[in-house]
């Protein structure tokens, strides 16, 4: 017990963000899970992040408020988003998500209800780490449940094949929106844990970098099934703190081994690290139908 | 009335005119034949009947809905499925989750109920699978439910194909050469197939297809079409033997045999 406790005080924070980035990571398997590639998933989190921040801040909302806000907010920007931009297919897709990426983060940095380039300070500090891993919990089973609901099965066909999926009834647009919006949502309910964790959001929290992270876990854990995402977010989150400890500090090491880790995932494990549960399971089905 | 009314149909791509002022009635329960030589606006008829294209003029209606302002999507719900030339299954699922994909607007799903694990969706989600699994016997694949469908062979591809368009409980069906690159065997299977669903009642089909020996078999009635333009309508024999069907085929020699 002791020896547990003192581990939690030691790696506390590396628990916590590990929380967070497979909630991020999640958020954008939802998406990713309708075949769409949004590189926007780390604005919405700026969104919420500051949208919860500024509604604590400026306006002494409680916290559960606050975090509600912020998810509200990122949703809101989610729809007024995807309603033009989910025209576009593949590339196109990321490169107008990504824009809106750059848009977020020069606002944040040029308005100055956001703090502008030093950020948001003095939101309080209220975030646990129970909350954050019973918002995970919950965010995790909404979305395995939600793969077998009728909304799960139109997302995962079109994904297969667009054109077929309208064929059998599936309103493709529809779904589109209603996907963006869901992972926007989650994506803004993450940044605002994230910013009464860590008493202030600054526009460099949620950049480029973050959004091209959160693809790289989603690739890494599996977009599959819903552990492969957290998966991924917990080993690559938890990475650099794993090195430290074998005594190879951070740095350039850390992303070139980032980097062998993908490139080995993808030359490996196309499915990703869940998949080596996943098949498994699959030979499983297979002795049970010969 | 059930029968599908394609009125004064055409379709210009740019300059070119795919489709020409084609009409036509498919009656309730019958199965019509489209033939026609590559390039005669087949694939774009059912296109457009599907909801895919749009027709640059005419007007299409069925079960007194007008086709021609639907969106794809909207087509299932009112009865009308369909197969693609160049088949478009779902690769990554199972021939049993091909199925289940198919059985969107004749399913609820709904969230709520699973998020709470109540016994009405678990009894759904069994009386779908029982469904999917039966629509899967009837084309004779009951037995490779949980095969990935890219590892079935080509002519299972296609009966699948048919069992996904049969598992949205479709009123007519828009079949798409179905028996295009077919061995022997599996054009065989595929004609039998077409004919059991006709003797099960309950569907109208309109197929485009190459193979006469399968149009003879299996239409009441053949359209041809040649150019984007309808010449001939009739039983397969009067079609056969219309001249103007015989040209567009082998074309002519200039000099009349006598």
């Amino acid at each position: 017990m002791e020896y547990l406790l003192q581990f939690y005080a030691i790696y506390g924070s590396v628990i916590n963000f590990i929380g967070i980035n497979a909630l991020l990571a999640l958020s954008l398997n939802v998406t990713l899970s309708a075949g769409m590639l949004s590189l926007g998933n780390a604005a919405f989190a700026a969104v919420g992040g500051y949208t919860a921040g500024i509604l604590s801040v400026h306006f002494n909302l409680p916290y559960a408020a606050s975090l509600a806000g912020g998810t509200c907010a990122a949703g809101l920007v989610g729809l007024v988003i995807g309603l033009p931009v989910l025209r576009l297919r593949g590339v196109f897709l990321a490169m107008a998500t990504l824009a809106f990426g750059e848009v977020v983060r020069l606002a944040a940095v040029n308005l100055d209800i956001t703090g502008g380039a030093e950020g948001l300070t003095g939101i309080p500090n209220v975030t646990t780490t129970w909350m954050i891993y019973l918002v995970l919990a919950g965010a995790a089973y909404f979305i395995a449940v939600l793969r077998r609901s009728r909304l799960g099965w139109g997302l995962v066909s079109m994904r297969e094949d667009e054109t077929a999926a309208a064929s059998l009834g599936i309103p493709i647009t529809y779904y589109k929106v209603v996907a963006f919006v869901i992972g926007a949502m989650l994506a803004g309910l993450a940044g605002g844990l994230y910013a009464h964790l860590n008493y202030l959001i600054t526009p460099r929290d949620y950049s480029f970098f973050v959004a091209v992270d959160l693809l790289i876990y989603n690739i890494v854990g599996g977009t599959g099934v819903w552990y492969g995402p957290i998966l991924g977010a917990a080993m690559l989150t938890a990475l650099p703190e794993v090195l430290r400890g074998l005594g190879v500090t951070a740095g350039p090491i850390r992303m070139g081994i980032n980097g062998l880790i993908l490139l080995l995932v993808i030359l490996f494990l196309p499915n990703g690290l869940a998949s080596l549960f996943e098949r498994r399971r699959s030979s499983a089905v297979r002795a049970e139908a010969e | 009335m059930n029968r599908l009314l394609v009125k004064n149909v055409s379709r210009n791509f740019g300059g070119v005119r795919a489709l020409d002022d084609v009409s036509f009635v498919v009656e309730p329960g019958t199965i019509h034949g489209l033939i026609g030589p590559n390039g005669a606006g087949k694939t774009t008829l059912i296109n457009i009947l599907s909801g895919l294209l749009r027709p640059s003029a005419g007007s299409m209606k069925y079960k007194n809905h007008d086709l021609h302002r639907l969106a794809a999507h909207q087509m299932a719900s009112i009865g009308i499925a369909r197969t693609f030339q160049n088949i478009r299954l779902f690769p990554h699922m199972s021939c049993l989750e091909n199925v289940q994909a198919g059985q969107h607007v004749t399913s609820r799903r709904s969230l709520l109920p699973r998020l709470f694990h109540l016994p009405s969706a678990r009894r759904e989600d069994r009386r779908l699978r029982e469904q999917a699994m039966a629509t899967l016997a009837r084309v004779g694949l009951d037995d490779k439910a949980h095969y990935q469908s890219r590892n079935l062979s080509y002519g299972e591809r296609r009966r699948l194909e048919i069992a996904r368009a049969l598992s949205l409980n479709p009123s007519l069906l828009l079949l798409d050469e179905p028996a295009a690159g077919m061995n022997p065997v599996e054009t065989h299977e595929i004609t039998e197939l077409i004919g059991r669903l006709r003797e099960e009642g309950g569907y109208t089909i309109l197929v485009i297809e190459h193979d006469m020996h399968v149009v003879e078999g299996i239409s009441d009635r053949v359209v041809a079409l040649d150019h984007g333009v309808k010449i001939a309508e009739g039983s397969f024999d009067e079609v056969a033997t219309d001249p103007r069907v015989v040209e567009a085929y082998l074309g002519t020699t200039g000099t009349e045999r006598k």
